[in-house]
Order: C-alpha cells, then structure tokens, then sequence
C-alpha cells in the first residue's frame, strides 16, 4: 500500500530534523512515502481562531488533493497538522451541508475519507514490527516520552488510548532499549500557541515539563511534535532563567531516536540542528 | 345498537391549551352511534367521574371513551368510575389527547384534528368491545428476595414478621452487602456494623426465611402471585451442614494472598473463606478460581485439617425451584474503581483510594484494625484530600446523575480522619454540598467548623505522584478561580455509584424494565416507587437508584408492605386481556390448524394442544389453547398465527383494524 505523506510547513521551515529523521528511518526500513501534490498549509494554530470557513477549507483542500492522488492513507508527522486535518475530517464528515458548503469553496466535490496516521500510528503499525531485527545501538537510557496536547486531545476524536498516560511512544522507546519513566507530564500544555507571543508562559509551562523529567532522571526528553520541541529546544535559555536552574536534557524527535538506534548518521537524522546538544553517551 | 358516550378531558390547561377540546365534543357528538358527548375540566375528579356515571345510567350507554390521558395514568379510574354505574369496566377506552397530542404539538387546526381523529378511532374501537372479566388466581404466600444487604434484609424481616414465608438469595457467601463494610455511619456515627449483625442474625434464625447465600437467581417464569424462581446455589465445597465454622481450614489454606473483596483488595483472603468475621452463614466457601487443589489437582490440606470433615470438593452445583407470589428486587450497586479516572492516574497510585476502601481503613475491622494507615508504605498520612463527584455529575464520563451519597460519607470520612489523625489536615474538594436530610446539613457543617475540614470549591484536574506524595492540581472556584496544588500523602475518591455487573442480565431474567444506566426503574417515579412494571415484582435499595442506608431501609419495608398486602388475599384477579383460540360451531370447532407456530412463538410456555373428541372419545381435531393463568397478553402467538385465529381479548384484529380503518376513511 502507498502512504502518502504531509509535510506541511513545520517540516520545511522549523523542524527540518523533524523531516530528516522521518525520511531517514523510512529510507532504511524500505517504506516509500508519497508526497501529497500540491499541498498547502493546514492552518494551524492562526486559521481556527479567525474565520472557521477557511480553518476547515485548508486541510479539506489537503484532503481532496491526497484522495485524487489515489492515497488511502496520509502520514501527517507534525501533531498540529495531524489534530487539525483529523479534526477537520470530523467536523465535516459529520455535517452533510457543511460538506456542500467546503465543496462550493474548493470548487471541487469535498472527499476526506483518507485515513490520517499520525506518526505514532504510523510507527506503531508500521515500524515497530521492523525494529527488532534493524537494532544497532540500544539506547541504553532513561527517557521521559513527552506527547504534549495534539496528538491526544480531543481524546474522542482522535480515539486516543489512555489519554491522560499514552504508552505507544513508550513502548517504543522499550523496544529500542531505552528505560521509559512514569511521570506526570506526558500530556501537560508546553505552552505551544504562546510560542511567540507570550515567551514567559511559554517559559513557565515547559520549564515544568523540563524540571519533572530531570527530577525523575530522565537523560532526554522524546517528543513527536514541533511544537513541544521547540518550547522545550529553542525556548531553552528563557525557562532556564525564569527558573533559575540549567537543564542538561537534550530533547529528541521519537524519530531521530529510532534512527539513532539503527544506527543512522547523527547528521542525517539532523541532530545537530538542536540548540540544546544532543550528546548522549551510545 | 350502539350507544356511545364520549367524555373530553381539558387536563387543565395541559390538553386545552393546545387541543380545542370544546370542538373535539362536538365532532364526537356527530359520530355514528354517539349519543352523549360532553368536555370537561378534569374528568378523573370527583365531579368529572360523576358525570360518566350519570351520562351511563341516563342514556343507556353501551360504550365509553374518555379523552383524556394516558391509559398507564388513569384507565383503572375510569373503568372503575364505568364499573360503578354498572357497565362492564372493559367497555371504557381512552383517547390519550395529552401525551400522544397535546404535550407533542402546538396550537392549531391541525393538532384539534388530530384529537377529534384519536377520539373517532377509540369510538370505532369500544363498538366492538366485549364485557370481559377478570381472571381469578391463586397466591403463593412465599416471597423471594434477592440480594442480602440492608434493603434486602429489611424487606425479608418485614415480610417474615408479617407472617408470610421468605426465600432469600445472595451472591456472595455472606449478606450484609455494602452496609456490613462500612465504619462508621452518618449521620450519627453509629458503627455499621453493630448495627447491622444482629439483623443479619435475625435473618439467619427467623422460621420463616429460607437463606441461600452463594446462590443466583437463574430464572423466573409465571405471573404475581405464581411465579416459579430457578435458583442456582454455587458449590460451596463445603457440607453446612457438618461444618461447625471453626475456620481451622482457613488458617491452613496455603493461598493466602488472594484480594480481599470484604476490605476492597486491600487486605488479603485464603482460598477457602469467610469473607469476614461477622458473616452470616459463619461457615467457609472454596473460591474455585483460587483453589490450589481445583487450579491443580493436588493440596487438599483444609480436608486433611477439617476435624469435622466438611469439605466436599466433588460437590455440585444445585439447582433448586421454588414456588413464589411475589419478588423484591433489592441487589444493590457497585461503585466505580480508581482506574475509571485517566486523570487522577488510571488506577496506578495505591495511596488514591475509593471511598468504599476508606471505609475499609477507618473500620475497626479492616486490614489496619481502625487505622488510617497508606496502603503503599503504612505510614499515617498527614494530608488527605477527599475528592467529591467523581464520575458523577459528569456527562463526559457518561454519568449525568447525582450519586446522592458521597457529600455525605466525604464530610463523615474528614471527620473520621480528624478525629483519628489529630494534627493531620484534610480536605475536600467540591462542586455543591448536598446535604438534604435530617441532621445531614448539621452533620456537614460540624465536619467544617468543628473539625476544621478544609472545603475546596472547585475541581480536581489532575492528581500524580512525586517523591511519595500524591500532588492535587485544582481550583478554588471561590477565591478568584485560583488554581491550588496540594501535597496529599492520600487521596480519596467519591467515585460514582453505578448499577451492578449483571443488573442488566437480572432484569432481563426477571422481565422487568431499567434505565440507561442499569438501574431497575419503578413504575411510577412518584406514586408507585417500590413497585416494577411487572406486577408482583417489588425494588428495594439502591438496585433502583442510588440511596443512603435510611432511604433503602424506607424504600425495603415499603416493598414488603406491599408484599404482604398481596399476601393478604387468597387469591388475585387479573385483567383479562390475554390471548385466546376460537372456537366455533362444529364441524370446525375453530379455525385453528393445529400447525403449534403459536407453542415455540411464546415467551411465557403458554400454549397447550387440546384435543377435541367426539362423544365415543374419539379425536376429531387437535387445536391450541391458551392457558389464561401463564398467559401475559404479549401477542408474540397472534404475530404468528397463520389463520389468524388467535386474538387478544381487548385488541382483536376486528378491533384494531376499526381504529385504523376510522383514521384511513376519514382522510
């Protein structure tokens, strides 16, 4: 079966490592994505907060392009864009005027019966099965999995499995050697919105995330979602001053990790894009 | 020739506001073989009964139909009002104007239509009505109750005392239910359990109860005043008979480490058991799934120890039958466990515990002997945090109703907890405090001001663990929406009451209806609260709804009243509206085949072949009949009778097809 794969503009502008790792860890496990044509931006977070119509038209346009390309399933790596596009299929699937309405707009019969993975879906169905055997260098630490709000939330429609503590990216992390922490900030607020606008929240909610990880030991912090990493990579120095306290703690894309543990070139995986250096001892 | 009265009901406002019921009157008036028709304010008053009664007598009527309300509210009124002038109760009907009408639609010529269509449809109907008379039956004057806690218990002692026999069946190896695992009670603080045991006692040695514990009720057939209960008792391994509840078995028993259902998983239980010291009977059960020797074929050590050689481990599963005229319904509820709530930590923190297991804690006989000790390391903890409505009150845990019980045991729970940990500090987060009852709103205040509970208006968002204390994200709604953290070294969740596993499966076996959340539903939610919709079965307890201990207690002897009011009768009378075969003029004797469709078709084994003979003896023909004493008038025979020769007395093909046709012709 094709996947096809949605970038979307996190991949391409913030996050290349994001992008580099999912490519890598595919190249070297033998799946082929297929880029969705012609996509566009998904509209989060700015669309949803000002004008519905076009919040639920961008991702139903993205939809529409994935089911004429023939894609049955679309990987959307980045959780804004993944929340967005699944709360978007929800919304209209349900609404049949809405439904005329999107089609009016896209000048187009709307069709968003694609299936969305997000990319713990993806890797749990599709990557896991492949890791045991492709294991170079278990990653013999202690890690706390950071899922952030996206990727769970609204628990009914993205039909989360245990929401309040998901376990998928955990299992993960076992299977790649790692030890998983219980902790309490799985699914905590990183701040994400506020990334530009209100930094000293920003600084206040991540740095909670950062100080219970690091007071549970945890040596990195895994996540799968641009936002989160970036609070908690590139807003760094902020939450280290407003709580007075150095965080050695590195912050991985669940990707990058797998790679890691294939033994994929640290470059390749786009490891050294980080503002906080990932060195940890493999 | 028929002559029909029809009497037009204005409900108050509740039908004329919407129905012009005057024009209803006067439509009716020109209907064929309508020879009185009148409106009215409320026809089911005094006032109103009288006029159906005079209109009887002074016109002759053959028929009534009342335009009124639903059958369910007032046909026996009406019948009887019918009865009373002297026209047989079965020639009244109702035209239901108000649920099926007035409540449903707006004003307008069309909702005035639509009453004047139901009416003309009940007169086409009541023409063809037959005098019909009730149908004598015997009483049995044994009651079962099912389940053993206090509503049960109550229920059995009221019905025992009232001279009538019992037959008690309980799940568990013990009665006593949720009651006997309590500490204190509020809002008096009298310990539970002395209390209760003595009434459990009082059951165990009443001359008119028969106890069945671990025992279920397996089926239930027949009718109020005969119905025929199919009880399974579980092998308990063990001859009551011989064993003398020494327990010397127990103490051996090599498992030792099974939870403890009685303290709530957190203590311990042998395989062989008495789930606790006071249990009523006081004699062990082998739990099977536990058992070394049923898991494994070997051990036997409670049969080498047992001085009296009780233990059966061949014995079998018994099925026993037994006669009854009446049930009470009294199983009691379940509440949810902490792995219910994704937020205060699926379930993974020992020190997060329900209220049911606080109980456990505070009881002089629970694991810690009285102590509030934490479950994970022992130690005494110094902060608690009760949280209220958990689960309840809360539509996206799909529990929209109010538990009814927790505001109270949570405020006893504090108060317990200060009076045991002196220095300790509590508190208690809340949405509102429902303290209706007597002394409850007392009792709540005391909690506050005397004892020093510390009452958060608010919700609890989150609860996780960190170095060995459990911290409380929540608000304070009353100090500007403040968010609160506390460090808990425990929390106590009210989770939610919920009906029990099986409830549904119960009420299915019994044939009585419950609501969406497996709670039995009573048959009226005001007037008739103990009773079901099926007659001679009774609810008591917290099976029908969440209730505290004087509520089930209230609710138990108003069902055992019942019962024996049933019981003080010889024999009923029931409607008889049942199904019936024809008969007819030989050669046919009845359109009947013979073909039996009707016997696998019928719920209630109802249909019985009858052979008819000519006078050398000699069959002639085999038909069905319907014994009037099993059948419940359910029409499933009628559905599947080819020759349409069965017919329910009351709603025969003629009369239905009447009613419809009304309402076809007249469009």
């Amino acid at each position: 079966m094709n996947i096809g794969f949605y970038p979307g503009c996190s991949m391409q502008g913030s996050s290349p490592e994001y992008n580099e790792s999912v490519q890598a860890i595919c190249s070297a496990l033998g799946i082929s994505l297929i880029e969705v044509s012609d996509w566009n931006c998904c509209g989060a977070t700015a669309a949803h907060n000002l004008n519905r119509e076009l919040s639920l038209a961008l991702p139903a346009r993205i939809l529409a392009h994935a089911a004429a390309d023939g894609l049955e399933e679309v990987l959307v790596p980045c959780a804004a864009c993944y929340n967005r596009l699944k709360m978007v299929q929800h919304e209209i699937g349900a609404d049949r005027k809405l439904q005329d309405s999107i089609s009016e707009i896209l000048d187009e019969p709307y069709q968003g019966n694609a299936r969305i993975l997000s990319i713990l879906d993806f890797l749990e169905r599709d990557v896991e099965p492949l890791l045991a055997e492709k294991i170079m260098k278990p990653l013999k630490q202690k890690i706390a999995c950071y899922y952030g709000c996206l990727l769970v939330r609204p628990q009914n429609i993205l039909d989360a499995k245990r929401h309040e503590d998901p376990q998928s990216m955990d299992h993960i992390m076992q299977l790649l050697g790692a030890e998983a922490i219980d902790w309490a900030f799985k699914t905590e607020c990183c701040g994400a919105g506020l990334s530009v606008s209100k930094t000293g929240v920003v600084a206040e909610l991540s740095g909670r995330i950062l100080d219970d990880a690091a007071h549970r030991g945890a040596k990195a912090i895994i996540v799968a979602c641009p936002m989160c990493h970036s609070n908690l990579d590139m807003r760094r120095k902020a939450i280290e001053q407003h709580r007075n306290k150095d965080f050695d703690l590195p912050v991985m894309y669940i990707t990058q990790a797998i790679g890691l543990a294939l033994g994929i070139d640290p470059v390749k995986l786009g490891l050294k894009r980080h503002f906080v250096p990932v060195n940890l001892e493999l | 020739m028929a002559r029909i009265g029809v009497f037009v009901c204005h409900c108050g406002e509740n039908i004329s506001a919407t129905v012009e019921c005057d024009k209803v009157a006067q439509a009716a008036a020109g209907f064929p073989g309508v020879v009185h028709s009148i409106d009215y304010k409320y026809m089911c008053s005094d006032p109103g009964q009288n006029m159906i009664r005079e209109a009887i007598r002074e016109k002759n009527l053959t028929g009534v139909v009342v335009a009124s309300c639903s059958p369910r509210m007032h046909e026996p009124t009406f019948r009887q009002a019918c009865s009373e002038a002297g026209l047989n109760p079965f020639l009244c009907e109702m035209a239901n104007l108000r649920e099926h009408c007035s409540w449903v639609h707006e004003k307008g010529e069309a909702t005035t239509k639509k009453a004047i269509d139901l009416v003309r449809m009940m007169v086409e109907k009541v023409k063809r009505n037959q005098p019909l008379y009730p149908i004598r039956v015997p009483v049995t004057k044994t009651a079962l109750v099912v389940g053993g806690g206090i509503a049960g218990i109550q229920a059995a002692l009221d019905i025992a005392n009232g001279g009538n026999k019992v037959i008690m069946v309980e799940r568990e190896p013990s009665i006593g239910g949720h009651m006997s695992q309590l500490s204190e009670t509020f809002p008096t603080l009298d310990c539970s359990q002395c209390i209760l045991t003595p009434r459990m006692v009082e059951v165990a040695q009443h001359p008119n109860i028969t106890l069945y514990t671990y025992a279920e009720l397996i089926g239930l057939d027949g009718f109020i005043g005969n119905f025929k209960a199919k009880i399974r008792k579980k092998a308990k391994s063990v001859d009551e008979k011989i064993c003398t509840g020494c327990a010397l078995c127990t103490t051996k028993c090599p498992q030792k480490k099974i939870p403890s259902e009685f303290n709530e998983g957190l203590g311990k239980r042998t395989a062989i058991y008495v789930p606790f010291p006071q249990a009523v009977p006081n004699k062990p059960v082998i739990d099977k799934d536990h058992c070394t020797y049923y898991k494994t074929g070997k051990c036997k050590i409670c049969e080498k120890v047992c001085p009296a050689q009780a233990i059966r481990f061949d014995q079998p599963d018994e099925i026993v039958e037994v006669a009854v005229g009446a049930v009470v319904i009294a199983t009691g509820f379940t509440i949810h466990q902490t792995g219910f709530f994704p937020e205060y930590g699926y379930g993974r923190y020992p020190d997060v515990l329900t209220g049911l297991q606080f109980e456990r804690l505070a009881s002089a006989s629970g694991p810690t002997l009285g102590e509030i000790r934490r479950p994970s390391d022992g130690k005494i903890p110094e902060t608690i945090v009760f949280i209220s409505c958990a689960g309840s009150r809360d539509p996206a845990k799909g529990i929209e109703y109010c538990s009814k019980i927790c505001c109270m045991y949570i405020a006893k729970h504090a108060m317990l907890y200060q009076h045991k940990v002196h220095h300790g500090k509590s508190y208690v987060f809340y949405m509102d405090i429902r303290a209706g009852g007597k002394m409850y709103e007392e009792f709540v205040r005391r909690a506050i001001t005397e004892d020093q509970v510390n009452y958060v208006r608010g919700r609890v968002s989150k609860i996780y663990e960190r170095d060995g204390k459990l911290i409380v994200k929540g608000v304070d709604t009353l100090m500007g929406a403040e968010a609160v953290e506390i460090e808990a070294d425990m929390v106590v969740l009210a989770t939610a009451g919920i009906a029990n596993p099986g409830a549904e499966e119960l009420a299915q076996t019994l044939h009585v209806s419950y609501d969406g959340h497996h709670f039995f539903s009573e048959a009226h939610p005001k007037l008739r609260p103990v009773e079901t919709n099926t007659a001679g079965i009774f609810l008591a307890g917290a099976c029908q709804a969440l209730k505290d201990i004087p509520e089930s207690v209230a609710q138990a002897s108003g069902a055992a009243g019942k019962v024996n009011i049933l019981f003080s009768k010889s024999e009923l009378t029931r409607e008889p509206l049942i199904a019936v075969v024809n008969r007819s003029a030989p050669p046919e004797y009845s359109t009947c085949v013979g073909c039996f469709l009707c016997q696998p078709a019928c719920p209630y084994q109802a249909i019985e072949k009858e052979e008819i003979k000519d006078r050398s003896g000699k069959v002639i023909k085999t038909v069905a009949r319907v014994n009037p004493g099993l059948c419940q008038g359910c029409g499933t025979c009628v559905a599947f009778c080819r020759s349409k020769s069965i017919d329910i007395q009351g709603y025969t093909h003629e009369q239905v097809l009447a009613e419809v046709m009304a309402v076809l012709e007249n469009d």
